[in-house]
């Protein structure tokens, strides 16, 4: 799988915001990972560790506040230092696709979805002329299974799961190689979210269908909190803490057998309810106040004085003391 | 006391229209001390219930029991005897904290508003470090807190007049695994101490399970079968 050229390769991407009176938030540091086509990478880890900020730098969204480092390849483009023109024109929508956090409040309130989806399919793609564009929008919600009968809709009168399908919808209409899903299934029952993760999966195998596509399938990157959601579709999951990856490892491995390295991983699996259901002690640490080693150690029952040193990431894994027993034993 | 439910619905029907009701006849029971989650899909009606058990939000028509005595008035209209009887919990921290109130101020309202402000050093003291708050982040407004410290300070705040009932509705949806197992540890705590009754709603089926004594699905709720205890 990771022999395959990467859809998006990022090195060593950081994140500073530099907030009044001179202080400094590290919301993203040093983060290295790959994502191939036809793979899902799915980062994980509690609220506020920076996933959000991590995407928003990627689609060149960040406030004027912020200062990135490190690079991050999408092709032969540098995302982190392409302007806004190129970002607008070439990015966002036809590289990168976002499937938002709240479809609703992601789409116009005052405008069906129909004309949501036509605008964007004369945006972004060749499709030119009336009857063209409305049989292209048509296709396209066809894509995501949205009934036709709901075309006419205004997005508050959408289930929260139709609503999810029409901003998908939106997502893939420029059939671009890169999804970026940020909390795709924040607020969504159980059954919802398995749909919506499954309906996520089927276009990642699927690929663009346009004739540059590189190679079989788009790749994914979602963002979330929700493990279940996580190891349902996932190929392979980073774990975020204070900012920093912490681990990057096979997804099977990680919900499965040997599980997590990390103690923090293994803290985080140990809280579902169908496990342990306890939480991690503490909470994590502050973002413009971190420690200088392990952020974790003071919530791990692992730390030890060599812990007070930041470790290093060997084998996808930053850690002093590596979890090395089965996790489900 | 033990004989009493903590919150009996009969043949409750509620909404925002009189035509379409969100909530029509539904029936539950929780008994004084047990824990009932309450499971439904997204946009069944289970959030109307839960505020009509909190006292928030007035019935078309049924009735609704607390400790066995029924309640005739809603909202700030409910007498207060009864209305800190119950306290809740929403899905949404943001939209349930008043963005100018220190988290300190938050948890202490309550008390403040029933004239027990002599109280507030000792209770916050004691919810601070019941919920994981740390001292540093009482004197912080909501924006200046993550969405999992904000919701840690609303269950404080419901917990602040100790409540013999306790309503939360999808307190955990928008957290994550380990500040949900946090809180979920933080109202257990609470009620093996008080013997306070929860009602539990939400639609994650495998957490209600390992949360609550029992958990009804909104269907039976909502069929006309009186779901009480032991009457699986």
């Amino acid at each position: 799988m990771t022999e395959r050229t990467p859809v998006l390769s990022v090195r060593g991407l950081s994140v500073r915001f530099l907030m009044p009176g001179g202080r400094r938030v590290a919301a993203v540091t040093d983060a290295h990972f790959d994502v191939a086509p036809g793979e899902c990478l799915a980062l994980i880890g509690e609220s506020g560790c920076g996933k959000s900020v991590l995407a928003s730098a990627l689609l060149g969204l960040l406030p004027a506040n912020a200062q990135s480092a490190g690079s991050a390849r999408l092709g032969d483009l540098d995302l982190l230092t392409a302007d806004e023109r190129t970002l607008g024109r070439t990015v966002r929508g036809r590289l990168i696709g976002l499937v938002p956090q709240s479809p609703a409040a992601h789409l116009t309130p005052v405008r069906t979805i129909r004309s949501q989806l036509e605008e964007t399919v004369a945006a972004l793609t060749g499709a030119r002329g009336r009857a063209a564009v409305r049989a292209a929008a048509r296709a396209a919600a066809d894509r995501v299974a949205f009934p036709a009968g709901h075309l006419d809709r205004h997005p508050h009168e959408l289930s929260g799961g139709l609503a999810q399908r029409a901003a998908t919808a939106l997502a893939l209409v420029g059939d671009a190689p890169l999804l970026l899903a940020d909390e795709p299934t924040t607020g969504l029952d159980r059954d919802l979210v398995d749909r919506t993760v499954d309906e996520l999966r089927r276009h990642v195998d699927a690929g663009p269908d346009a004739a540059d596509g590189n190679g079989p399938g788009r790749g994914l990157l979602m963002i979330t909190h929700d493990l279940a959601a996580a190891e349902r579709i996932a190929d392979r999951v980073a774990v975020m803490y204070a900012g920093r990856i912490v681990e990057l490892t096979d997804a099977r491995g990680f919900f499965g057998s040997p599980g997590p390295r990390h103690p923090y991983g293994r803290g985080l699996l140990r809280a579902l309810p169908d496990r342990a259901f306890t939480p991690i002690p503490g909470m994590p640490p502050e973002l413009g106040d971190l420690p200088t080693g392990c952020a974790f150690a003071p919530r791990c029952d692992l730390a030890t004085d060599a812990c007070a040193t930041l470790p290093p990431v060997t084998g996808g894994l930053a850690c002093h003391h590596p979890v090395t027993e089965d996790a489900r034993v | 006391m033990s004989d009493t439910p903590v919150l009996e619905l009969r043949a409750l029907t509620a909404g925002y229209d009189r035509r379409a009701p969100a909530v029509r006849n539904a029936s539950l029971t929780v008994a004084s001390g047990e824990a009932v989650g309450l499971l439904g899909p997204s946009g069944c009606g289970k959030s109307t219930l839960a505020r009509v058990a909190a006292l928030l939000h007035r019935p078309d028509s049924g009735a609704l029991l607390l400790d066995g005595e029924p309640v005739r008035h809603w909202r700030h209209r409910a007498p207060r005897a009864q209305r800190t009887a119950v306290g809740v919990v929403f899905q949404q921290p943001r939209l349930s904290a008043d963005p100018r109130l220190r988290l300190s101020d938050l948890i202490a309202e309550p008390l403040r508003a029933t004239g027990r402000s002599q109280e507030i050093p000792e209770r916050l003291a004691e919810l601070t470090a019941g919920v994981g708050l740390t001292p540093d982040l009482l004197g912080r407004r909501p924006h200046e807190v993550s969405d999992g410290q904000l919701q840690r300070a609303c269950l404080a705040r419901a917990l602040v007049l100790r409540p013999r009932l306790l309503i939360c509705d999808e307190m955990t949806a928008m957290l994550d695994a380990s500040t949900t197992a946090a809180l979920v540890a933080a109202v257990e705590d609470y009620r093996a101490t008080t013997g306070a009754g929860l009602l539990a709603v939400g639609h994650d089926r495998t957490l209600l399970d390992r949360w609550c004594d029992r958990t009804v699905h909104w269907d039976d709720v909502t069929a006309g079968v009186l779901s009480a205890p032991g009457a699986v």
